[in-house]
């Protein structure tokens, strides 16, 4: 499958946090196969960018473009083509991984199913799928959130420290996923203050202070 | 890909959120056991004499319903704030407005519905003639889906802050006056014999108000409590 | 029409405009209220019911007038904040909504003053009272949801739509409560057919809800200016006037 051709732009974007300017004229062009990373140290502003790229944060001015519409007057077609996590992983506790990847997939993707059965197993998530999430590790949690990346076919990938949590395994696993999404024409965005192995796509720079 | 339609979704999350609530009866049960206890209340306080039981019935049942009702607001968006959840919702493709109103939906369905099926047996212990049940019921079956209502745009307002308790009962209470009136009202006037259409009607009314009115109200709440 | 209201809405304009227009609005207030109160205290002959008691309707329906008024005026400027994303029109809602708790308490406490003497009690469950003390609960509700959230630009978007729903409500409130129980006496100014108050009445009356709209309009205009202030604080504007002076 390749991703048809989209782009997600953003324009003269500013945003302040109390009396903080967290950033300032911000602007950016993302097309396929190209990764945003996000970096700054902590209380930089990754999160809140990220979030306001998502449409849950409302930029002070300037606008965001997905194909060249704004995302708050086509929520629908963003939303239909764009992926989030942040630091809450969306979990219920009270559901096993499974249940959450269905329900989660029940409001975006009616075809869904196969390929959740697929990405249990690839994140590794097989022994614990029968056990609710509030049972399972930090790690195991974050697996289970990262799993709904492999099920999705949406063209934006939106990752708020993906790494957190995460062992050895599992950062090479989240690199190697990333780097198919985008050999296939994706577009991702990732917030993280390490480096990251990405093989594939080209990197967009962004760093915040 | 193929997105889901309204339906669908709204079939999703109902049979989640009560899935949900059946894996926290505990939780569930707490408003329903408040309701009865204040109930038992009013007799303590005032006279365990007929005559004054049989007055103050029918509106200590609803002032009993409208408190356990706000009280069980807490848990409509609390929780899927915390965990995130409610953030993947609000980017999902479905109308925002239109999940809140189905959750709306399920939260009335465990923590209302139980409401109207045990007043009579709280209006019982008030004497409530037997011919006055009917309006009663009537009237709670349709105003505590309006409570919910109101009170899903007080927890959605709410929904960010760490102490929102008290808050909440402050925002919601005001607004739900109205439905306390003619709830009280519609049982007052069963209990003379009279004709009770009149509130009823104004109950169903403002059910419906609220029904197209609230989720948009609480959606944009939302929006604001997320960001 | 588009550029004055643009122009209106930019702060160090709406900052200048203001001071010059505050103390016409205070000077206005100052002379209407002088003057009708000499008109309803004095010259205003003693009512044949109620004698001198009724004279607190010169304060007293004011009030109330004003407390409902500032509530749509608030509501109002809710709406333009959310619609058009206008701070400044946040900035006005805000400064509203304490005066309009301080004038519903004046209608309520006059109110009760006057309800000693003529119903031989302080506070009636009659309905206009219950819906002037339900409107209070909006007010302190509003207040109450601004100040537990730190965040300004979020608790201007929150209290907006608490205001706005509490529009919808309001007229649901006070048809429910009048259907509920009325003993309050009906309105003697705005009837078919003029007044039912003689002009000597009347006329002072009418000078003081034009005198409590200015000083409305005078403390509003003071507090929305502290308001940009506030939240202009690192602005440049604001930086060069503080210097300059």
């Amino acid at each position: 499958m390749k991703f048809t051709e989209s782009s997600f732009k953003g324009r003269n974007l500013t945003l302040w946090r109390g009396d903080r300017c967290l950033f300032q004229n911000l602007g950016f062009t993302l097309g396929n196969s190209e990764w945003m990373h996000v970096m700054g140290g902590n209380g930089s502003g990754k999160t809140t960018l990220l979030r306001v790229l998502c449409g849950l944060s409302m930029a002070e001015s300037g606008d965001i473009l997905w194909n060249d519409r704004r995302i708050d007057r086509s929520r629908f077609d963003y939303h239909s083509s764009m992926i989030y996590m942040g630091h809450l992983e969306g979990l219920k506790g009270d559901m096993n991984p499974e249940e959450n990847l269905r329900f989660h997939y029940q409001l975006r993707d009616k075809q869904a199913g196969e390929r959740i059965e697929m990405a249990i197993e690839r994140m590794g998530l097989q022994r614990c799928r029968t056990l609710s999430c509030r049972y399972l590790s930090a790690g195991q949690r974050r697996r289970a959130a990262l799993a709904r990346f492999l099920v999705s076919q949406a063209t934006l990938w939106i990752l708020d420290e993906p790494f957190a949590n995460l062992d050895v395994k599992g950062r090479e696993l989240v690199e190697e996923i990333v780097s198919e999404h985008l050999e296939k024409g994706g577009m991702a965005i990732l917030a993280a203050h390490h480096d990251m192995q990405i093989s594939s796509g080209t990197e967009v720079p962004v760093e915040l202070s | 890909m193929q997105t889901p339609g309204l339906v669908d979704s709204a079939l999703a999350l109902l049979v989640r959120d009560l899935k949900l609530g059946y894996r926290r009866l505990g939780e569930l049960a707490n408003p329903l056991v408040f309701f009865l206890v204040v109930a038992t209340l009013f007799p303590l306080a005032t006279s365990p004499e007929k005559e004054l039981l049989m007055e103050i019935g029918p509106g200590i049942v609803w002032v009993a319903a409208l408190l356990s009702s706000v009280l069980a607001l807490d848990t409509l968006y609390r929780s899927d704030m915390d965990d995130g959840t409610l953030e993947q919702m609000a980017l999902s493709p479905q109308p925002l407005a239109w999940l809140l109103l189905i959750k709306t939906i399920a939260h009335w369905l465990v923590s209302g519905l139980p409401l109207v099926i045990l007043a009579p047996l709280v209006a019982q212990a008030f004497f409530l003639p037997a011919d006055a049940m009917p309006a009663m019921v009537a009237s709670l079956a349709l105003g505590t889906p309006t409570l919910s209502l109101i009170g899903s745009i007080g927890a959605a307002l709410t929904a960010g802050l760490r102490r929102g308790g008290a808050l909440v009962a402050m925002l919601v209470l005001p607004l739900s006056m109205p439905i306390l009136i003619f709830g009280a009202r519609a049982t007052d006037l069963a209990m003379d014999g009279l004709d009770v259409t009149g509130p009823l009607n104004l109950l169903a009314a403002i059910m419906f108000l609220a029904l197209s009115l609230g989720p948009i109200a609480a959606a944009a709440a939302i929006r604001v409590s997320l960001d | 029409m588009w550029t004055w209201f643009h122009k209106l809405s930019s702060p160090p304009h709406f900052y200048r405009l203001s001071a010059s227009l505050i103390p016409w609005f205070g000077w206005l207030a100052a002379a209407f209220l002088i003057v009708s109160l000499y008109g309803g205290l004095v010259t205003a002959p003693a009512d044949y019911q109620q004698g001198d008691g009724f004279r607190i309707i010169y304060v007293h329906v004011p009030a109330a007038m004003l407390s409902l008024f500032i509530y749509m005026f608030m509501a109002t400027a809710a709406a333009i904040g959310v619609i058009w994303r206008m701070k400044l029109a946040h900035a006005v809602a805000v400064a509203c909504a304490p005066i309009g708790a301080s004038v519903t308490f004046l209608a309520l406490a006059t109110g009760s003053i006057w309800g000693k003497p003529m119903w031989g009690t302080w506070w009636a469950w009659d309905a206009r009272l219950t819906s002037e003390l339900i409107l209070l609960f909006l007010y302190l509700g509003y207040m109450g949801l601004r100040s537990a959230i730190d965040d300004t630009n979020r608790a201007d978007r929150a209290s907006a739509i608490l205001a706005l729903v509490g529009v919808v409500n309001v007229p649901i409130v006070h048809y429910s409560v009048t259907w509920w129980n009325s003993l309050h006496q009906g309105s003697t100014l705005l009837k078919k057919g003029g007044p039912a108050l003689p002009p000597d009445m009347a006329l002072p009356l009418f000078g003081m809800i034009i005198g409590f709209m200015c000083f409305f309009g005078a403390v509003a205009l003071t507090r929305v200016k502290r308001e940009v202030l506030v939240r202009e604080q690192n602005s440049k504007w604001v930086k060069d006037m503080v210097t300059s002076k």
